[in-house]
């Protein structure tokens, strides 16, 4: 795939922390490091410090979170090995952010595999290639401390082991469509979550409130939660969704979104169907949001664990995207699968008769 | 030039009325913009999804669903009841029609297009804002952006199209171009090509319901525009909600079932 094509390609015009590959990349992302709203002091003194920022208002008086964002990234969830620091200087983490976008703008090998895949750059579909905001933690799990997801409770060890033991009796990842993961099978995609986690592309969201309901349309697979503002229950315990029941709350200026109802089948990190999940949107600045989330599962860890990443502004349209419709991927991958098999069982008779 | 503007507006009024048929006198409750406030859970109660024309009830085409999911019999929602397909176009629904089992598309769980996504048998909501107003269905998680102030031509061809809005008067009118070919129209294989194009009237009728009226034109498939009528129904349940309804999990055996792996014997 092509490598020349990368500083000339920009599906998305330009805002001002948009930015091209390379050197413009580090220049774009310390000019934007400022708005960020990201610091590596501790925030307790930030607060005292810092004048909070005040979001506009809507018609109705609600906190203004409406607009196209995303929550591009490429700080991992969980604290890499060897770092052991919570916050990166703005030099190293524009230093790993550099590095990160390099990588992923790297080409594939002809006649490999690997090669047989649209240029994520080419489409303009590089992290590097939209808005992010840069974030100085070296994890998006702030709590614990460690960066790391908390050790699972027993229960949880006993599921996670049943769970692998089923894996192993349901045959080969791709011996039937329902062994293929959630993402390749267009159903649900770490974007969507919830909670909501960046991929590799497409982070986008577009937010819009209306009397009594807050909408968060995820523009992987066309997914909008619309969460209602009015106190009403969750839905009944035996009614489990893909992503659970959703019921939103203001407190000051952050709208905090409570959901339960999730099915075993999610597994979000390897959480069980029990999994409570508190979402905080909060904005931080005009072109910034702080989304943070804690999730507790005592069947699945010894305790509750938080994350937050830094959501940036960006422009729209969110275009269809019809996953399920074009999946040519999955059809060709088991199609792929069942020729291997033919063509290997072809071999081996061919072998037996030579015998 | 007072005048002159006044006699527009009563022109453009009696415009937008006469496919309604209803009482004019109605004047919605408005949102912050002062537009008509159109928010809430909306669905059409109609047989239509069956087929758009009068049809009368006809048996399931499958067997074993019996008389659970027979075809209801309807009156229509088309204006002047049939619709005017070209005569090579009318075997192409016909033939649609027989093979509806396999060609359907809502059988796959795929997106229903426009207009279709507005009466089926499900609950739609909208969330009104002044820049986008958002259509939000049940059925597949189908998803409709309205552009109400910055009107583009469709950037590419997609399943629910590309809608630019605009109000005229309290009347929510929809242009919808940008489609692909693949949507249906209902259960009974009318369809369109990818020059269709679809002009909807949305007008607040009472508290608790819509008048829908959508102008229908493909150049390649009818003769004429054509046009729909049908009323949407508030859901007036307290705890009314869309529902996840991810039919692509309930699909996957009929796609791609002849794909898996077969035990060795």
């Amino acid at each position: 795939m092509n490598r020349r094509l990368f500083s000339t390609v920009r599906l998305k015009p330009d805002t001002t922390s948009m930015m091209a590959i390379g050197v413009v990349v580090a220049v774009g992302w310390l000019a934007a490091f400022p708005v960020a709203g990201q610091a590596p002091v501790p925030r307790a003194a930030n607060r005292n410090t810092a004048k909070p920022y005040v979001a506009p208002r809507t018609p109705d008086g609600q906190p203004d979170l409406q607009g196209f964002w995303t929550n591009a990234t490429y700080t991992p969830l969980e604290r890499p090995k060897g770092v052991t620091k919570e916050f990166f200087s703005p030099e190293e983490a524009i230093e790993v952010m550099k590095k990160a976008a390099l990588e992923e703008n790297e080409q594939t090998e002809p006649g490999t595999v690997a090669d047989v895949h649209y240029d994520f750059t080419q489409f303009g579909l590089d992290r590097s290639q939209g808005a992010m905001a840069v974030n100085l933690r070296t994890s998006l799990i702030v709590d614990p401390t460690d960066g790391r997801l908390p050790p699972l409770s027993e229960e949880g060890r006993r599921r996670a082991a049943e769970r692998a033991a089923a894996r192993k009796t349901r045959g080969g990842p791709h011996d039937t469509v329902q062994n293929e993961p959630l993402g390749s099978r267009c159903i649900l995609m770490d974007r969507n979550g919830p909670p909501a986690l960046a991929g590799a592309y497409n982070n986008d969201y577009q937010i819009m409130q209306a009397a009594g309901y807050v909408m968060i349309l995820t523009e992987m697979l066309h997914d909008a939660r619309i969460i209602p503002l009015d106190g009403r229950p969750q839905l009944p315990p035996n009614v489990r969704q893909w992503t659970g029941s959703s019921r939103g709350r203001w407190e000051g200026q952050t709208l905090v979104i409570e959901t339960t109802n999730l099915t075993d089948k999610f597994a979000f990190q390897g959480a069980s169907e029990n999994m409570r999940l508190t979402e905080r949107f909060t904005r931080t600045a005009d072109d910034t949001m702080r989304y943070q989330f804690t999730v507790e599962d005592p069947s699945t860890w010894t305790r509750p664990w938080s994350a937050e990443v830094p959501w940036k502004k960006t422009i729209g349209p969110i275009f269809e995207h019809a996953c399920h419709e074009g999946n040519y991927g999955l059809y060709n991958t088991l199609s792929g699968a069942r020729a291997e098999e033919k063509r290997a069982a072809e071999e081996a008779a061919k072998k037996g008769s030579l015998k | 030039m007072r005048k002159w503007l006044a006699l527009t507006g009563v022109a453009v009024t009696l415009t937008v009325l006469p496919g309604a048929g209803q009482t004019p006198a109605y004047r919605a409750p408005r949102a912050a913009d002062g537009k008509p406030n159109f928010n809430g859970i909306w669905q059409a109660v109609t047989e239509a999804h069956w087929d758009i024309e009068a049809h009368a009830a006809a048996p399931s085409p499958v067997l074993e669903l019996g008389a659970s999911h027979a075809v209801a019999g309807g009156l229509g929602i088309v204006e002047g009841g049939t619709i005017p397909y070209k005569p090579e176009a009318l075997k192409t629904k016909q033939q649609n029609f027989t093979n509806r089992l396999k060609l359907d598309p809502e059988i796959k769980c795929y997106l229903p297009g426009v207009p279709r996504a507005t009466y089926m048998p499900y609950p739609f909501q909208i969330i009104q804002g002044p820049k986008f107003i958002m259509m939000i269905h049940t059925f597949a998680g189908a998803v409709r952006t309205i552009y109400m102030d910055e009107h583009k031509e469709a950037p590419a061809d997609s399943w629910m199209g590309w809608s630019n809005g605009r109000w005229e008067g309290d009347t929510l009118v929809v242009d919808t171009t940008g489609f692909n070919e693949k949507s249906w129209f209902d259960r009974a294989g009318n369809f369109h090509t990818d020059a269709l194009h679809v002009v909807e009237r949305i007008t607040a009728a009472s508290p608790n319901h819509l008048q829908y009226e959508a102008t229908i034109e493909d150049p390649n498939v009818f003769t004429r525009p054509w046009k729909i009528n049908v009323p949407l129904y508030r859901r007036m349940e307290k705890n009314a909600q869309i529902m996840e309804f991810r039919c692509v999990e309930f699909v996957e055996d009929l796609i791609y079932g002849h794909l898996r792996k077969q035990p060795t014997k």
